[in-house]
């Protein structure tokens, strides 16, 4: 049995289906790759794997247990934590509140401090600006930020909802390094969702392609990067 | 000295209506909601306030139970009233006009069931405070010990609260289910408790404002009225969404009332407060704190 299983996913977005029958595994400790174009259904599906929308058929489970029809709040404190589009940061409050959010529901308070710490070493730039106010930080501190929140809830399976929109090549590059080193020494299952399709499956191990909603296919990056017709048709380059 | 006496009769009525400026931004920070019910729930706690007086003849004893009261009532009707009528309403404009009717409708209720148990005579909820102005020389200023209280009961709320949003957990939570809260819930935080936290607060405030005030005059199921105006009021003009903003808004009101008062008549009182409504809307459209597009994006 996979970690991840999704089987026969739909979810509607109004009276669209946004996501149709969609289907696929992901094993523990790998990072899966979600492609597809804007539209595609791709933060919809995440959304409805953390929660936050209801699903209209199919099955989601992750480590057995289905994660539909679950409050997110409880989802994160059960180990499913979503970042979502668009830098999940919230302005109004400083670098270390933010922070602080991740861990405000842990009992253990040892362990809090240890990750933050953790998430502070990954990412030193968060260090110099713990006082700064969120709205001050860049596009590319903020993904740190978002990412450096959800892991001080120590998740052991990570969605990541297009981590490299509208940052800078050189950014992406260095928060595609940061999230594949976390999971290689968490050992994070990671879904990884992404229109940047070279950069994404440069760092998966597999990549699923969708396309308005459904299933085009999948299978190992390499393989998916070697297939002339696929690049040409979905990845875009 | 007409001025400072002025000035002090505006300091002890700016600080009730800065409380209940402040209940109503705590609920509006929390919910959205601008919860016209707030006048109720504070009446009501204060007629529990009342009662206990009657029974320990302690006006300090019935303080806190009157502000547990206010707690009690405001967490039901967020926890049991708000939270169905959210579940059941779907998008669209009716859904967000809906909660807010609701609280309309929960005042006139409140108003009723208070008059069914207490009848409309008015009632006296008394402090041992002289109501009496402090002797300077020969003159007799215009502030008692009571106002006195009145001060000190509002800036130690204020205090209190200040200190729970900026150093503790439970404030973090509170201001980042306010700002995002489906980013807070995505960070793991119960986003609907924590708000029925806020409303739970914002009860405690309008009680201790119903408590303090309610001396200086009489009780009866419509004694706060005026004061959920004065308290709306002072909210906007301080923007709605900011804490520190209700409270300068509520001293600010105040004192302008007193001065109209003194210098122009009692007649014009209740049009004043919507005179000055207006002319801060003029001036300043999101208050004197207010977050930018905090009201139009509501």
């Amino acid at each position: 049995m996979s970690a991840l299983e999704v089987s026969n996913l739909s979810i509607n977005h109004g009276a669209i289906v946004a996501v149709r029958k969609l289907s696929f595994t992901v094993e523990k400790g790998q990072l899966a790759a979600i492609i597809g174009s804007n539209g595609a259904g791709k933060t919809t599906l995440l959304r409805a794997l953390s929660g936050l929308i209801p699903a209209s058929e199919g099955t989601a489970t992750w480590k057995g247990k289905s994660l539909l029809g679950q409050k997110p709040e409880n989802l994160v404190r059960s180990g499913v934590a979503h970042v979502s589009e668009g830098k999940s940061v919230i302005p109004e409050l400083n670098v270390k509140e933010n922070l602080a959010l991740g861990g405000i529901w842990r009992k253990d308070k040892k362990d809090v401090a240890i990750a933050t710490e953790e998430v502070l070493e990954l990412f030193p730039r968060l260090r110099e600006r713990l006082q700064q106010s969120a709205d001050t930080l860049s596009g590319g501190e903020r993904q740190m930020l978002a990412i450096g929140r959800a892991l001080i809830a120590r998740p052991d399976l990570l969605l990541l909802d297009e981590p490299s929109l509208g940052l800078a090549p050189l950014i992406i590059e260095q928060i595609f390094e940061a999230v594949n080193q976390l999971r290689h020494r968490l050992g994070l299952t990671v879904l990884l969702v992404e229109q940047n399709a070279m950069s994404a499956l440069k760092i998966a191990d597999v990549g699923i392609i969708i396309n308005v909603g459904t299933l085009v296919t999948s299978g190992q990056s390499k393989e998916l990067l070697a297939d002339a017709n696929l690049r040409a048709a979905y990845l875009g380059y | 000295m007409l001025f400072i006496d002025t000035l002090l009769i505006g300091l002890s009525s700016g600080a009730i209506y800065a409380l209940m400026a402040l209940a109503l931004v705590l609920v509006w920070r929390s919910t959205r909601v601008v919860n016209f019910a707030q006048a109720g729930q504070a009446i009501l706690s204060t007629y529990l306030g009342y009662e206990v007086m009657n029974m320990t003849h302690n006006y300090w004893v019935s303080i806190p139970f009157a502000i547990l009261g206010g707690a009690a009532i405001a967490a039901f009707v967020d926890g049991v009233i708000m939270r169905a009528l959210v579940k059941r309403s779907h998008k669209g404009s009716v859904s967000e006009i809906a909660p807010v009717i609701a609280t309309l409708g929960l005042l006139g209720l409140i108003r009723s069931l208070t008059g069914m148990i207490w009848g409309n005579a008015y009632l006296q909820y008394t402090s041992p405070l002289s109501g009496k102005g402090y002797m300077i020389g020969q003159h007799t200023i215009p502030f008692s010990p009571q106002n006195l209280i009145i001060v000190i009961g509002a800036l130690l709320v204020m205090g209190v609260f200040a200190a729970i949003f900026k150093f503790t957990n439970l404030g973090l939570a509170l201001r980042a289910a306010s700002f995002q809260p489906e980013i807070s819930r995505l960070a793991g935080i119960r986003v609907d408790r924590i708000r029925t936290i806020g409303w739970a607060f914002a009860g405690a405030a309008g009680a201790v404002a119903g408590a303090l005030v309610t001396p200086t005059t009489y009780l009866s199921p419509n004694s706060l009225d005026l004061l959920l105006v004065s308290g709306f009021v002072a909210a906007v003009i301080g923007g709605l969404d900011s804490l520190i903003g209700a409270v300068l808004g509520g001293l600010l009101l105040g004192v302008g009332f007193a001065f109209i008062l003194q210098y122009i008549g009692t007649s014009v009182t209740f049009s004043a407060a919507f005179i000055i409504l207006i002319l801060v809307l003029f001036m300043r459209p999101r208050g004197i704190l207010g977050s930018k597009g905090g009201r139009r994006d509501a």
